[in-house]
């Protein structure tokens, strides 16, 4: 089976590649059609192998983790690429595959009018490789080469129509704040590669329990040791961080939201952007040894549930709206980490990934029907003009509100319960208090974007209105393939991913004895439909009903409430609208600041002192030098013989003085005189 | 006796310069660009049997020749081989014939001097690389000034006649205190072989002269901090071709030399001074990445980012001995000093392409400002994705050969120290804030300038050129393993050596 | 027969007499070219000197060498000063200070 597997992964990972150069090198000679075909194909082959794999593995129990090639050997040190396939990576490669196969359909509607289609099948086809290269590796160098291909196609792809000011210093941006990241990311592997002598997951895992025991201290500073497991966890996690878009280095999410909306729907909702939380499940077994990063990562993302889901309710840009749902809804799925709640945390990966890849490609969806206006104040009354759009649309909101019993409201409700139930890590209070009230933003904003969107009147000129018309079919098709599991998967899912045991992850997720909240929750855990029931008792339910409510209230009811509130809480709204101040923060002190730093260093340091002062300089003492010594150059022949005489009667009169033979006495006393 | 390999690896290019020297005239100037091409496609074709009957297995010199040059003072024409230098010389013959390809179009006065010039300087650097007696090697490593110091003199920019003796001058200076070490350790081995040197016992306080004196000479060329600031201005003068030559070359030169000088023959004050050469090469790489962001000409910034780059390479040289001190085996190391080996090669496949690439730019536009440049990818776009593998190249990213060699020293560094490896790593976010900062400007927003309106994409020759290094720089990027193998045994037997005991 | 030494001292009188004549003579080109040829006589008296005292040959037959070089070295030197009047308009010996530094 493991051969099987093997050669499986091997057509699920290369065939996007394949796709990608084929539109990538080849795309003006394949021509538009032919290259959307290709690639849509060859997803559809990853696609297919990624089903089957997910059988072989989670149902058949299979496994696989095996060395493809060896990528550098170096004195005790080698470094492999390889797969292992668990679990856990089946059910990412199947959420990638799938996804990315839906949104290749998508953009042959999205993307028909661009001038760099084949372009753009080629990035969307690179990226879904490098995802997949991220999840089947089994060594944290594959990992890192996975992790930072998906940061430079994300990169290529935010900057895709790269005349657009905002879209470039989007990307740049992106690449920027995720190699803050990977700064951590990479300091993280080079302690595991010191401390463990291998990249290698599953002997980095056997060891790391001996090592914890050791109790091996890292002087970071000199007196304030800290246990190396810590470190690493930590400065891994701060590559999560970036890639996962947690505060603080969350900024760069919101303007990725410049490249196409496909983009935004597979890069920065389903994928790429959970690659954060998904190393976290993967390193589970490091971090379930170290309590203070669990309650770092905890604390972390909860924070970031809570706070940049506020700053939604004061956005315009639908896509930014739902951008900042993806930052919280990664919160969510991070602070389940924080509590070892691993698989509910990667079973709000994949249903965010179901429901937000929706959200975003039903926004696309009204985007194109808009004419590319984004800015839902421009909107309103949709819901007549597009009807597929707009039922979708709502599935995917309900979804995000966990609203039972769609998919959202299983995992979500899991992660909030996990984290309540947690109460021996600390910073789990606040952090349930948090998740709780971002129950309510959630909903809140969602709902306010649906209603300002699809209710209400219509905000939009007349000429508009005589274009608005549903999407093609290729644009919906994706939208109903991705709300299907967006209503189904979490009755579904649930219970084996999460409460059954041994679950649907097996071994592939390790929790520590005394961590394993998810088992106490399956104690109280009696089918979906008791479950759906029982949201009725708690308080997350209802903070998400307190927000459609009051999102309907506040845009269709009384808008007017609206400009009191903002006028009330002015202070507030100036935060949100302000984004806390990371952003002026960032371009201020970092930015600014770096690039003073930069051309001090250049015009002071660099040019005036080294350069002018000490090069330069030693070239004009010389000169100087020279100045001082040519005037003994006289240009009168006379002069010049003057000195010779000199200098010969100088040279005669030292040797007569100096050498023990005087050669002036012994001729004087020779013979001839 | 097996064929001449090196001798011809090292002659071959000279008689090719003086037989397209004599083409002269341009209006013949098709017939001096063929006649440099198909003797840089020779040379790198000698390169194939170099690279498939070298044995990994051994850290002794190979393709041996020996032949008595002056047998009063014992100098030998020997040259050879070992897993340090045969890269070195593919690296050479794959550079010229970049240059030649690159130069065909951008140079259009003096063409076959100017090709003569790069194909004397092929062949000199193949002998820099090759010689294992020491004034052999000092012959070579000065020659090669001369067709350089030419080919800023002739074909720069405004500021030319500067730059080129601000060059001169600096690494002159450095290499004349080499000579000095040279003729000292001449003197009391009784022998010119390099090898002879590492036999040689020196007290501490020798030894520290020893090692200054061959630090100067290496530390210009590399170039470290504070002997940089010719670097700059020689990249900005020179043509396209020159800059190319110096960032992929004559760098290069700076760590072989403390390769093949330095840590093997004063490794007692190698051992003493390290934290010296460490600090320096941090210093590049985090101060010279900061002064790199304030650049505004793209031929100053990509200069400082290779003095960045660079930075590497030394560090991954000397961190070896940190690390032995913190873990006390010599196995170790290996990947400290190997990755700085692969750092060098890797950074004149990336940065060569990238001043190749500048090159193309000024040809067309006139002008290396980055304040002058937009959108040039809607005009060029096979250029700029290929520019974009480049810079993605400097900026390290996985996948192209600028990570393998951050990578392994940054890992290593750890082993060492762990400040070290903080401060080593800052490079994963400076080198992206500017060189993507400068790509950003240059190839990506709306088009600036009336001149780029008229743009068209690179042509056959540019492809080839940008071509060759783009499969080299995937191809270390995807497989380093093809060039590791290579270093495992002289690197194994380079260590060895840095650490034995040489006080009296 | 008169004393070696005395020969030498006479030469080396002529020499000390050119050499003023060179170092003092501040006027004309002429007289150092004079100069120089009697620097050479005293160095031919020399030669003769000590080949007649040695019973050498030798040093007489490099004095002829001597005197034929001589008489083209002036040769040269009055078409260079010719010339140099051509050029300069003066033979005056400090106005001639293209040399100076």
């Amino acid at each position: 089976m493991a051969e099987t597997i093997r050669t499986l992964s091997l057509i699920i990972v290369l065939a996007p590649l394949l796709g990608a150069i084929l539109a990538g090198l080849f795309g003006k000679v394949l021509g538009r059609k032919t290259s959307h075909r290709v690639t849509v194909l060859l997803m559809f082959v990853a696609f297919f192998a990624a089903c089957w794999v997910w059988k072989l593995t989670v149902l058949d129990h299979g496994y696989l983790n095996s060395v493809l090639y060896i990528w550098g050997e170096s004195g005790n040190f080698t470094f492999n690429i390889g797969f292992m396939i668990d679990q856990l990576t089946a059910w990412m490669m199947l959420l990638v595959t799938f996804v990315s196969l839906l949104v290749h359909i998508y953009s042959i509607g999205y993307m028909a009018d661009d001038s760099g289609y084949q372009r753009f099948f080629s990035y969307v086809s690179l990226f879904t490789f490098s995802m997949l290269l991220l999840v089947t590796a089994n060594n944290f160098l594959q990992l890192f080469i996975g992790w930072e291909g998906v940061g430079l196609v994300s990169y290529l792809l935010i900057g895709f129509w790269y005349t657009k000011e905002a879209a470039i210093f989007g990307s740049f941006k992106a690449f920027i704040v995720n190699r803050v990241g990977d700064f951590g990311f990479i300091i993280g592997i080079a302690a595991v590669m010191t401390y463990f002598g291998t990249l290698d997951y599953t002997t980095v895992f056997a060891k790391a329990p001996a090592l914890a025991k050791a109790g091996t201290v890292l002087a970071v500073i000199p007196g304030a040791p800290w246990a190396v497991l810590t470190f690493i966890c930590l400065a891994l996690f701060i590559g999560a961080m970036g890639k996962s878009a947690q505060m603080p280095l969350h900024v760069w999410l919101p303007e990725s939201m410049e490249g196409p909306t496909p983009i935004s729907a597979l890069i920065h909702a389903a994928t790429m952007v959970t690659a954060g939380v998904f190393m976290v499940a993967r390193l589970s077994p490091m971090f379930e040894l170290s309590p203070t990063a669990l309650s770092v990562v905890l604390v972390i993302g909860a924070t970031g549930a809570l706070f940049t889901g506020l700053v939604a309710f004061v956005q315009h840009d639908i896509k930014r709206v739902i951008a900042y749902s993806t930052l919280s809804q990664l919160g969510y799925m991070m602070a389940a980490m924080g509590v070892s709640a691993y698989a509910a945390g990667i079973f709000h990966l994949m249903m965010h990934g179901c429901f937000k890849a929706l959200l975003f490609l039903a926004a696309g969806s009204v985007i194109l029907g808009m004419h590319h206006e984004q800015d839902m104040r421009k909107m309103g009354g949709l819901r007549k003009y597009m009807p597929i759009t707009y039922i979708t649309f709502l599935i995917g909101a309900l979804a995000l509100s966990a609203i039972p019993p769609f998919a959202g409201y299983y995992s979500k409700d899991a992660i909030i319960e996990a984290v309540g139930a947690a109460s021996n890590i600390p910073g789990s209070g606040y952090a349930y208090v948090c998740l709780v009230l971002g129950a309510f933003v959630t909903a809140f904003y969602i709902f306010r974007a649906f209603f300002l969107t699809f209710h209400g009147k219509e905000r939009f000129s007349a000429e508009v209105k005589q274009h608005v018309k549903e999407s093609p079919w290729v644009v919906w098709l994706p939208l109903v393939g991705l709300a299907i599991p967006s209503v189904f998967a979490g009755a579904i899912l649930a219970y084996p991913l999460l409460y059954a045991s041994p679950s649907w992850f097996g071994k592939s997720i390790f929790v520590a004895k005394g961590n394993n909240v998810l088992a106490t929750l399956a104690e109280h855990y009696h089918g979906w439909f008791a479950y759906a029931l029982h949201s009725v008792t708690t308080a997350p339910f209802w903070a998400a009903v307190i927000g459609i409510v009051s999102a309907w209230v506040l845009c269709l009811l009384v808008p007017s409430w609206r400009d009191v509130l903002v006028k009330r809480l002015s202070w507030i709204y100036f935060i949100l609208v302000k984004k806390y101040g990371f952003d002026d923060f960032n371009q201020v002190v970092i930015a600014h600041g770096s690039k003073r730093f930069g051309e001090f260093c250049y015009r002071v340091a660099d040019a005036k002192i080294l350069d002018d002062w000490i090069i330069n300089g030693s070239g004009r003492a010389v000169r100087f030098g020279a100045s001082v010594v040519r005037r003994l150059q006289t240009g009168y022949l006379y002069h010049y013989v003057f000195v010779m005489i000199l200098g010969l009667v100088v040279f005669v009169g030292w040797f007569e003085l100096f050498e023990t033979h005087s050669v002036l006495a012994e001729m004087l006393k020779s013979k001839y005189f | 006796m097996h064929f001449p390999l090196l001798s011809s690896l090292i002659w071959l290019p000279v008689i090719g310069g003086v037989i397209t020297m004599m083409v002269g005239d341009d209006r013949r100037a098709n017939v001096a660009r063929w006649i440099a091409a198909i003797v840089a496609i020779i040379g790198l074709l000698l390169c194939i049997p170099l690279y498939a009957n070298f044995s990994i297995h051994t850290s002794a010199m190979q393709f041996v020749e020996k032949i008595t040059w002056i047998k009063a003072y014992g100098v030998n024409y020997s040259v050879g081989v070992d897993g340090i230098s045969m890269p070195m010389i593919i690296l050479t013959n794959i550079t010229t014939l970049v240059v030649v390809f690159a130069s065909w179009k951008t140079i259009r006065t003096k063409v076959a001097q100017y090709m003569a010039a790069f194909l004397i300087m092929q062949g000199m650097m193949n002998g820099v690389f090759a010689a294992t007696d020491a004034l052999l090697f000092y012959v070579f490593w000065e020659a090669m000034l001369i067709p350089i110091y030419l080919s800023i003199g002739i074909w720069g920019s405004s500021n030319r006649s500067y730059a080129s003796i601000k060059f001169f001058m600096f690494t002159f200076f450095g290499s004349a205190l080499m000579l000095i070490a040279i003729l000292y350790l001449r003197i009391h081995t009784d022998s010119f072989a390099i090898t002879s040197f590492y036999k040689l016992k020196m007290t501490m306080a020798v030894q520290i002269f020893v090692f200054i004196a061959f630090f100067l000479a290496f530390a210009v060329k590399v170039p470290m901090w504070p002997t940089h600031t010719w670097l700059p201005d020689a990249h900005t003068e020179a043509p396209a071709g020159g800059s190319v030559v110096l960032a992929a070359l004559m760098l290069k030169m700076g760590v072989y030399g403390f390769l093949r000088f330095s840590l093997p023959i004063v490794p007692n004050a190698c051992q003493h001074l390290y934290w010296f050469m460490i600090v320096l090469s941090l210093i590049a790489i985090v101060y010279i990445a900061y002064i790199a962001i304030a650049q505004t000409d793209m031929k100053r910034l990509i200069a400082y980012s290779s003095v960045a780059h660079m930075g590497f390479a030394t560090l991954g040289c000397f961190m070896i001995y940190l690390i032995i001190q913190h873990t006390g085996n010599l196995k170790d190391a290996y990947m400290s000093l190997e990755g700085g080996m692969v750092q060098m090669l890797s950074h004149a496949f990336s940065t060569g392409a990238l001043f190749v690439g500048i090159g193309i730019l000024y040809d067309k536009l006139h002008t290396r400002m980055i304040g002058d440049l937009g959108g040039i990818t809607a005009k060029m776009p096979v250029f700029a994705s290929l520019m974009m593998l480049f810079a993605m190249a400097n900026v390290g990213l996985p996948g192209t050969s600028g990570f393998v060699g951050e990578f392994m020293v940054i890992l290593s560094a750890f082993q060492g120290s762990f400040w070290v490896a903080v401060i080593a790593a800052t490079t994963v976010i400076l080198s992206a804030c500017y060189t993507l900062w400068m790509f950003k400007r240059v190839f990506f927003g709306g088009i600036t300038n009336p001149q780029i309106e008229t743009l068209t994409d690179i042509g056959f020759h540019d492809k080839v050129a940008l071509g060759i290094l783009a499969f080299m720089v995937l191809l270390i990027g995807i497989y380093p393993e093809v060039l590791l193998r290579v270093f495992h045994a002289s690197v194994g037997h380079l260590l060895a050596l840095a650490h034995v005991n040489k006080l009296p | 027969m008169i004393a070696l030494s005395n020969y030498l001292i006479l030469g080396a009188i002529l020499f000390s007499l050119s050499i003023a004549g060179f170092v003092l003579n501040r006027r004309n080109v002429i007289t150092l070219l004079m100069c120089v040829e009697l620097m050479l006589l005293a160095v031919n008296m020399n030669f003769i000197a000590f080949s007649h005292y040695l019973n050498d040959i030798k040093g007489q037959v490099f004095v002829f060498f001597i005197l034929t070089v001589a008489a083209a070295e002036t040769a040269i030197g009055l078409a260079i000063v010719v010339l140099l009047y051509r050029n300069k308009k003066t033979i005056d010996v400090q106005e001639l200070d293209s040399l100076k530094g």
